[in-house]
């Protein structure tokens, strides 16, 4: 049975059409391997095998009569941000205890109308803010990927870290994820898997656990670039139900594989090489430059010269957004209540026991930044700094450039529990160095695994796009995993 | 601009998130890190530049006025902490 | 926003002191629900008065992941309201949250609008009086701002002993904050003012201006300074629900703060409730907290924005409002300035009285309309909305005094006939006999059986021709008021031999 949950999407999709296997077989298939991987892994917080198994059914009687949907009898596991109905969904916080919602989230909506399985919620960064999975309420989720002769348990990044590590491990053939500072591709990156972080307003955010509601936007996280394409297919919508979902139809993003990038210009951010960039880095992203070229593609290098403010200016624009989006968490409609001795008091130790650490210092920040005297100096000023960050952009794509090439991470992924990281928290933040700029500018972006380390443990790089061009990234991003291969941990667990 | 203790507590305050003392002086460090961190802003020049309103230049979409939601009660309060004949309960508030 | 003394001290508005005359300054925060049949940003009902949580969403319950979508017409409200405000439409407004926790605010922040608000400067006509002389004063009060915003929901406190029970039916219904500048000096000018405003937006058909149920509330800031001086520091009394009230309040808490002032001390800036019981103001204990509301855009919406054909488009549909209106009467109906400022009052009894005006006389319609039918609706405790009496019945009764088929005096017990019991007028007139009698030959009869009964009264009025009432009051009577009185009084006085 294990054979086939390594079977791609787009290799089981076909075996289901041609009645080779069944939905059933896939489906439990993967609970296997979810009861014999997920104690060592923790990708999963919620398993829902009975769900699983009546969905798969469904999807096979629907095969047996012709009609299934593009994804019809597919596997998938669902990050905790996304709403499930009477299902958990915490955002792996305690403040969300006990939460089952009446409601289902758009993008898994559009998953299970085009016949997807769902197989569980997937762990995560408390309210997706983390960069390696550790502020789970749930404890972090490991990734599959070890360091050549080493036993040290690593992050598999953050904050979809549950997303990534259970498609690296085949404990589902793919993953809803979401990017808010680089929550799909900093994961995908340390676990050797594809993530996009489609452009703003592609995705619905309906239904998904608000972070910071500017910056948030759905993705995939798969095994390769043809699955991402498949997934973000059927995740992708308009709706009249999120006012910043945008009103353009939905491309076949799978038709853009394979195509030339012969005479495409792609673009070479020299503010992208920072002090203290690992050489391995370096040298990765020049293989890039490489392969695209060797494809046909023309490189130029370009400048971006608000990169460097894109992180701090994250740092109020996120915090201040999440401080009121997470005000709802009060104790009084749902989720964690501690009795106190007034209405203040409730609030206050509920809000207490229910937030971890990392998630109360970004709401005290963001708190900090809108309060008062501050507004000015910090918040509007880091909005001003975002409409240069994205005229860098658009200056760039303006002067011909097509796609943007760029590493997505300062290293590969780190050990649990580093001290140095646990200590200071900005020093974690600097993980989105590469991919935060994008989210401020809400552009496309997709990570693609490009090699691995001296340690044996997988690289990735970015291909930045324009607005609604997913397209570009993913012939783009198709040409490097043709050169580049694929990787797969060696299993462990 | 850096925090001190009395502010970090009008902002854990202004938060609603109880803070112990042993906490605050802690929190105030990271706090201050994080400030300094974004200091870096302080060198951009944004004279005459428009904040971001929304990152994709979209024109909003505005719904008909019609009722289509509500009556459902039962869901509204079926995840509530505490609840009676459909209303949410809290400790009493005095005005 | 800087605060313009727009008034000169008037004399007669100010109220003594024990150490000389003060002045009351007044400016306005009014709520007012917008009438639309979903809320501001769910498909929600507004209805009023539903079980609890029944028309609530799972946006207006601030569940997780639920996003807010605005509704068009509750923006179409809020430009109309701004038109009839004479004000300033800001084609591109921005939605702020405002960030406070609150049991009945369930997202932890209420959606308004703060630096950018839909609607900007106007002004508002109030007047005042008649006075001795019968004269009105019209004063002009600013208009400071009109902005959406999200409206909270309920919070119940005598269910439980130590639980105070949450409704969340009016969360997220759209109201208008409509803020004037503090150019009122009275209570009486703050009542015209809330009048006022009521009246143009029920013109509007853009709130219903029910009090009673909440749908319009003020929020009413009042200091007090010596004649001519700088304003002195404010208090704001919250949520105040009826016009009586907003007096009420407005007097007492002048007096507390000219007491306090008086007695050397200082006013303390802050925010007080009226208790219409007491008929006093008193501090707030809950809001311990200085606020800080950390205004910032909702990233979950986009800036608001229409074109000019949008707005053109609304102003060539309002109504013609109640100042546009009073001046017409006057203009072209020759009514007095008090007859047209009562019949414009309400948009309802102006509908009414051009109605029953139409083709009549406007003058001979508004006496009707406002002495007897609006008099008889008082009495029975009624609004012109449960007028037993339609147009239709009214004017039929005015077209049959101008007929003469019947006398003004008949017309009075037809119109107490029509107004308790219904029916045809016309028809009324005639299934119970109450027709006017114009033959000749009657009446005549009539006189001969007075000035044949009353040989002494014939004798008196020779020598007092002013007793020629006192025959033609017999005659009505002895005819049943049938009679044409013009007749009466001509036969009366040629068979008496009384000149002209």
């Amino acid at each position: 049975m294990t054979e086939l949950t390594n079977l791609t999407i787009s290799e089981a999709r076909a075996k289901l059409k041609g009645r080779e296997i069944t939905a059933v077989e896939l489906t439990d298939a993967y609970l296997s391997a979810i009861d014999a991987a997920n104690g060592a892994l923790n990708a999963y917080v919620t398993v829902t095998p009975d769900k699983a198994r009546e969905m798969a059914k469904a999807s096979d009687a629907r095969l047996a009569d012709g009609k299934g949907g593009p994804l019809e009898g597919i596997p998938l596991g669902v990050k905790d941000l996304f709403a499930t109905r009477d299902i958990h969904t915490q955002a792996c916080s305690h403040i969300l205890d006990g939460f089952k919602p009446k409601y289902e989230s758009t993008v898994t909506q559009n998953l299970w109308n085009h016949g997807a399985v769902m197989l569980g919620k997937l762990n995560m960064d408390e309210f997706a803010m983390g960069s390696s999975n550790e502020s789970s309420y749930y404890g972090p989720s490991v990734n599959p990927w070890k360091a050549k002769g080493s036993d040290e348990k690593l992050v598999p990044g953050g904050s979809s870290g549950g997303s990534a590590a259970a498609v690296a491990a085949h404990l589902c053939a793919g993953a809803t994820a979401t990017d808010t500072g680089g929550s799909i591709r900093q994961p995908a990156a340390f676990t050797g898997t594809v993530g996009i972080k489609p452009t703003y307003g592609r995705c619905s955010r309906w239904g998904i656990v608000a972070y910071a509601s500017s910056l948030d936007q759905a993705g995939p996280i798969a095994r390769d670039v043809r699955d991402a394409a498949i997934l973000l297919k059927s995740m992708a919508s308009v709706d009249t139900k999120d006012t910043t979902s945008v009103d353009l139809p939905v491309p076949d993003y799978e038709a853009s594989l394979g195509q030339s990038v012969k005479g495409m210009k792609i673009g070479i951010p020299k503010e992208y090489r920072i002090v203290g960039m690992p050489e391995e880095i370096e040298k990765l992203w020049q293989q890039g430059v490489e392969w695209l070229k060797d494809a046909g593609a023309e490189v130029v290098e370009i400048s971006l010269p608000h990169t460097k403010y894109a992180l701090p200016a994250y740092y109020i624009v996120a915090p201040a957004e999440a401080s009121s989006n997470l005000a709802r968490y009060d104790g009084v409609r749902y989720g964690l209540r501690v009795d106190g001795k007034d209405i203040a008091d409730m609030y206050e130790k509920s809000r207490a026991a229910g937030f971890g650490k990392e998630v109360q210092r970004r709401i005290m920040i963001g708190t900090y930044v809108l309060s008062a005297g501050y507004y000015d100096a910090y918040y509007l000023k880091a909005q001003k700094v975002r409409t240069l960050i994205k005229r860098d952009f658009e200056e760039a794509f303006h002067a011909g450039v097509d796609a943007i090439l760029a590493p997505i991470t300062p290293s590969s992924a780190f050990a649990i529990g580093d001290k140095e990281l646990a200590a200071d928290p900005v020093k974690m933040y600097l993980q989105d160095v590469f991919t935060v700029t994008l989210n401020m500018a809400g552009l496309p972006g997709i990570s693609v695994p490009a090699g691995l380390d001296h340690k044996g443990l997988p690289l990735g790089l970015q291909i930045i796009g324009k607005p609604f061009e997913e397209e570009t990234l993913f012939k783009t991003a198709h040409v490097i995993e043709q050169a580049a291969g694929k990787f797969t941990p060696a299993k462990w667990w | 601009m850096s925090v001190d203790i009395a502010t970090v507590k009008r902002v854990a305050r202004l938060s609603r998130i109880a803070v112990s003392e042993d906490d605050l002086e802690r929190m105030t460090g990271e706090l201050n890190g994080i400030l300094g961190f974004v200091e870096l802003l302080s060198e951009v020049d944004v004279s005459g530049v428009e904040p971001m309103t929304s990152v994709t230049p979209i024109t909003m979409r505005k719904r008909a006025d019609a009722v289509t939601d509500g009556d459902k009660a039962a869901d509204i309060v079926a995840n509530a902490p505490n609840s009676d004949q459909n209303f949410f309960l809290v400790p009493k508030v005095v005005e | 926003m800087t605060l313009v003394d727009t008034r000169t001290p008037d004399p007669k508005r100010l109220i003594p002191g024990a150490t000389g005359d003060w002045e009351i300054i007044i400016g306005m925060e009014v709520h007012a629900q917008v009438l639309s049949q979903s809320k501001l940003f769910s498909g929600a009902s507004t209805e009023f008065g539903k079980a609890p949580n029944s028309n609530v969403s799972l946006v207006d319950a601030a569940m997780p992941g639920m996003l807010p979508v605005i509704n068009e017409e509750c923006v179409k409200q809020a430009v109309r309201t701004g038109l009839g405000l004479k004000a300033q439409i800001n084609n591109r407004s921005i939605f702020d949250r405002k960030n406070y926790f609150y049991p009945d605010l369930p997202q932890g922040y209420q959606i308004s609008q703060f630096k950018d608000p839909i609607v900007g400067e106007g002004k508002i006509i109030i007047s005042l009086g008649p006075d001795r002389q019968g004269n009105f004063e019209d004063i002009e009060i600013g208009i400071e701002r009109l902005h959406l915003e999200q409206d909270a929901g309920k919070s119940m406190h005598d269910q439980h002993p130590t639980m105070s029970y949450v409704d969340l039916n009016r969360s997220g219904v759209a109201l208008m904050e409509i803020v004037s500048k503090p150019d009122m000096r009275s209570s009486d000018e703050a009542k015209a003012y809330m009048t006022k405003l009521r009246s143009i937006v029920r013109y509007l058909g853009t709130c219903d201006g029910n009090m009673d149920e909440g749908s319009m509330r003020a929020d009413v800031n009042v200091s007090v300074r010596r004649p001519g001086e700088a304003f002195g520091t404010r208090c704001e009394i919250k949520n105040v629900n009826s016009i009586r009230f907003i007096g009420q309040a407005i007097e007492y808490e002048a007096r507390r703060q000219i007491a306090i002032l008086e007695d050397g001390g200082s006013i303390d800036q802050e925010t007080r409730l009226f208790d219409p019981g007491k008929g006093e103001t008193r501090s707030m204990r809950s809001k311990e907290d200085a606020h800080d509301y950390r205004y910032f855009p909702d990233p979950d919406l986009l800036p608001l924005e229409f074109d000019d054909a949008f707005v053109e488009a609304l102003k060539s549909d309002l109504p013609e409002l109640p100042d546009d209106k009073k001046a017409r009467f006057v203009r072209e109906l020759g009514l007095s300035v008090y007859d047209a400022s009562v019949l414009v009052s309400e948009k309802a009894i102006a509908d009414y009285f051009e109605s029953v005006a139409e083709g009549r006389d406007g003058k001979t319609a508004a006496n009707w309309v406002i002495n007897d039918l609006l008099g008889a609706l008082n009495k029975a405790g009624k609004g012109i909305e449960e007028t037993p009496v339609s147009p239709a019945q009214l004017g039929g009764i005015i077209d049959l005094i101008k007929a003469e088929t019947i006398s003004g005096k008949i017309a009075k017990d037809l119109f107490e006939i029509v107004f308790n019991e219904g029916g045809d007028p016309a028809e009324i007139v005639e299934s119970r006999g109450m027709k006017q009698v114009t033959d000749t030959g009657a009446i005549e009869k009539a006189v001969d059986d007075i000035i044949a009964a009353n040989p002494d009264q014939v004798a008196k009025v020779k020598a007092k021709p002013t007793l020629a009432g006192w025959f033609v009051g017999q005659v009505m009577k002895s005819t049943g008021g049938k009679a044409n009185p013009q007749a009466v009084q001509a036969l009366v006085k040629a068979k008496l031999g009384i000149e002209e």
